[in-house]
């Protein structure tokens, strides 16, 4: 069975969690990978550093700019992902703008993202439009390609998802880039109910998540939460783990809470 | 021309393989939205007779194309022409697209208007577009070009706008279009994003050639006026590539039309420190197009360098890609060092003062025309003015103010 379905059971929902790979530290990512998975992560988004991140905030811009210094490039993500597919059993996705793949080549990026156990790519500049042949190519490699839905998407542009994406639906919360914000959208709930109408995969919410009680409301409505920019503060904040491991378990206790 | 040429891009804003719609979930229905809005004022008379009757009255269309007789002296052999943009209101070809796109943003009721800047003069010519339509302007600028630009960022201050600084990444013309697609996601409910090349993800590169076209029209009446034929050679300089397709594509359909772009070899194409997309770059996808572009290996954009900002770009449109993969243009590159010899020659043969991203092309033409016979006539899109880069040159002469 697909991994990333495995996780969507009726009654749970999904615990997401970004990091970019290299940020601070190859080792870190490792190690952060590791307590994730630990701490109740259901699938771990590597994010592969760009020197243009066009959709992120302040905190993943610095990271890839960090990662970027350290010489991380895709080859060395799919690396990070082999290793970490031997050590943990957690579904691994890569988060990637698509220059990075379109430069490695897409049919040899599916083929050794596959290799490396990756279940899936989330491509947050590649609309379905764009998207024919990077789907083939995963299709080949059995990856999911997850396509993302926003609050400013025409039922038109819903449906359109809705019959490409797989794996999950990404659901931007909010229009703007990645980063913590105090306040979700309040037409968060209309928003997913929308997509509902018309689309079977598990919605999956990121951008902007930071605290439980966000994540409580998001999983009142959604299958999954996502998110990203905390967890690399927390990181940052922390290197012995210590805080990424307590917030990440404090997300999961809300989650499984009914 | 074949009748698909004619058509291009294709519905999907393709050229060829270059171009597309490379972008965050959240743009695609505000592109869509840009799109039908730009369609329908196409087609309505009403709005192309504002915009013709601005580009007269405000601009000061049609600019002049004018014979360099001197400058022409120099080169030895063919006839040079000069399409004078500079001599356009805010001295640069820029305004034609600014305020095109400021009559649709408005047309849309649309009341902030971002756009970003590299040497400064889409960001005056975007200012000074709002500040005439009465529309609110933020235009974000790198850190780096704000620094070497600052004339045109007082400029900007003093018609209204707002300038914001971009920290990020080499702090030039691609972070500061980094930053306008960040506000543009966050704020693209009631914000219209008023890109200043051709470059970007569909309809921009074709809504701002459409607009920059004019200036390859008034150039073919203007020359069949005088000369009664069409010219040998366009010659332009391409950064991301406004001024060079807005010349070139109205002769499009004359083969006997050569198209010559001229990238910013920088300090020479065999270092890594240039701007020559074209000439040294390969395929990919940046600020959601398909096109040219500098990269390593492995995909990520590399910094670049050109003594002119306008050309500090690692990108160019996808339109200029198509040309060069079909061989409808030829791209060439020329250094710093040249560059500045085809400033200093125009301003003392003509009494003329190029932008530096013009004296490229001005350059270029002059080595060309050495090759050609007398009765071969160049046209050289002289884009912009020079005013903005007097502390550049006088810097790299070694000349204090």
């Amino acid at each position: 069975m697909n991994q990333i379905k495995a996780i969507f059971k009726p009654g749970h929902k999904a615990l997401i969690a970004y990091l970019t790979v290299g940020y601070p530290t190859v080792e870190a990512t490792v190690k952060a990978a590791a307590t994730l998975a630990e701490s109740g992560v259901d699938i771990i988004e590597l994010g592969i550093p760009f020197s243009d991140p066009l959709a992120d905030g302040a905190t993943i811009q610095q990271a890839s700019y960090q990662a970027l210094k350290q010489g991380i490039t895709p080859q060395a993500c799919l690396e990070v992902a082999g290793r970490l597919h031997q050590k943990i059993a957690t579904p691994l996705v890569f988060m990637s703008y698509y220059n990075p793949i379109l430069s490695f080549g897409l049919e040899a990026f599916c083929q050794a993202s596959a290799e490396a156990g990756i279940s899936g790519l989330i491509i947050p500049d590649l609309p379905p439009e764009e998207g024919s042949e990077l789907e083939a190519s995963t299709q080949r490699h059995q990856l999911d390609l997850i396509y993302l839905l926003a609050p400013t998407s025409t039922e038109e542009r819903i449906s359109l998802v809705a019959t490409r994406s797989r794996g999950f639906i990404y659901l931007v919360s909010l229009t703007g880039v990645t980063g913590s914000r105090q306040n979700l959208s309040a037409d968060l709930e209309d928003f997913v109910k929308r997509i509902r109408k018309q689309a079977t995969q598990p919605l999956c919410v990121g951008f902007g998540i930071s605290r439980r009680e966000q994540a409580k409301r998001v999983a009142m409505i959604a299958d999954g939460v996502i998110v990203g920019s905390h967890l690399l503060q927390l990181i940052e904040g922390d290197t012995s783990l210590a805080s990424l491991k307590s917030f990440t378990l404090s997300l999961r206790q809300v989650l499984d809470s009914p | 021309m074949t009748a698909k040429d004619s058509q291009l891009p294709n519905q999907r804003g393709y050229f060829g393989p270059f171009g597309g719609k490379f972008v965050p979930e959240t743009l695609m229905p505000a592109l869509r939205e840009l799109e039908q809005a730009y369609l329908m004022a196409q087609a309505d008379p009403e709005f192309q007779r504002e915009f013709q009757r601005l580009c007269r009255d405000y601009i000061g269309r049609p600019t002049p194309l004018y014979p360099a007789q001197r400058l022409s002296a120099k080169g030895g052999g063919a006839a040079i022409l000069l399409k004078r943009e500079d001599l356009a209101h805010t001295g640069a070809h820029k305004i034609n697209n600014a305020l095109g796109q400021g009559l649709l943003a408005k047309r849309m009721g649309k009341t902030r208007i971002i756009a970003e800047t590299g040497a400064g003069q889409h960001g005056v010519a975007a200012a000074t577009a709002c500040a005439m339509l009465n529309l609110d302007c933020i235009v974000y600028m790198g850190d780096e070009d704000i620094q070497r630009q600052s004339l045109n960022v007082f400029r900007m201050k003093l018609l209204g706008a707002e300038v914001r600084p971009v920290h990020s990444g080499s702090r030039t013309l691609k972070d500061a279009i980094n930053e306008a697609i960040r506000d543009w996601v966050t704020n693209v409910r009631d914000t219209y994003y008023l890109l200043g090349s051709v470059v970007g993800p569909h309809p921009y590169p074709t809504m701002i050639r459409n607009f920059q076209s004019i200036i390859g029209r008034e150039t073919r009446e203007q020359i069949m006026e005088g000369y009664h034929r069409l010219p040998d050679y366009l010659v332009a300089c391409v950064g991301g590539g406004s001024n060079a397709i807005g010349l070139f594509h109205p002769f499009f359909a004359d083969k006997n039309v050569k198209f010559i772009g001229v990238e910013a070899a920088g300090r020479g194409l065999d270092t890594m420190e240039h701007a020559a997309s074209l000439a040294a770059g390969r395929t990919g996808v940046l600020h959601g197009t398909r096109s040219y572009l500098l990269q390593d290996k492995s995909g990520q954009i590399l910094e670049t360098h050109s003594l002119a900002p306008g050309l500090d770009y690692p990108g160019v449109g996808p339109e200029h890609s198509y040309y060069k993969e079909t061989g409808r243009a030829s791209y060439v590159a020329v250094t710093d060092s040249q560059a500045l010899e085809g400033f200093q020659l125009l301003c003392t043969t003509e009494g003329i003062v190029p932008a530096l991203e013009s004296a490229h092309a001005v350059y270029y033409a002059v080595k060309l025309a050495a090759g050609l016979s007398r009765d071969q006539l160049i046209v050289v899109n002289l884009s912009g003015r020079g005013d903005k880069d007097l502390d550049i040159v006088a810097g790299v002469l070694g000349i204090e103010l």
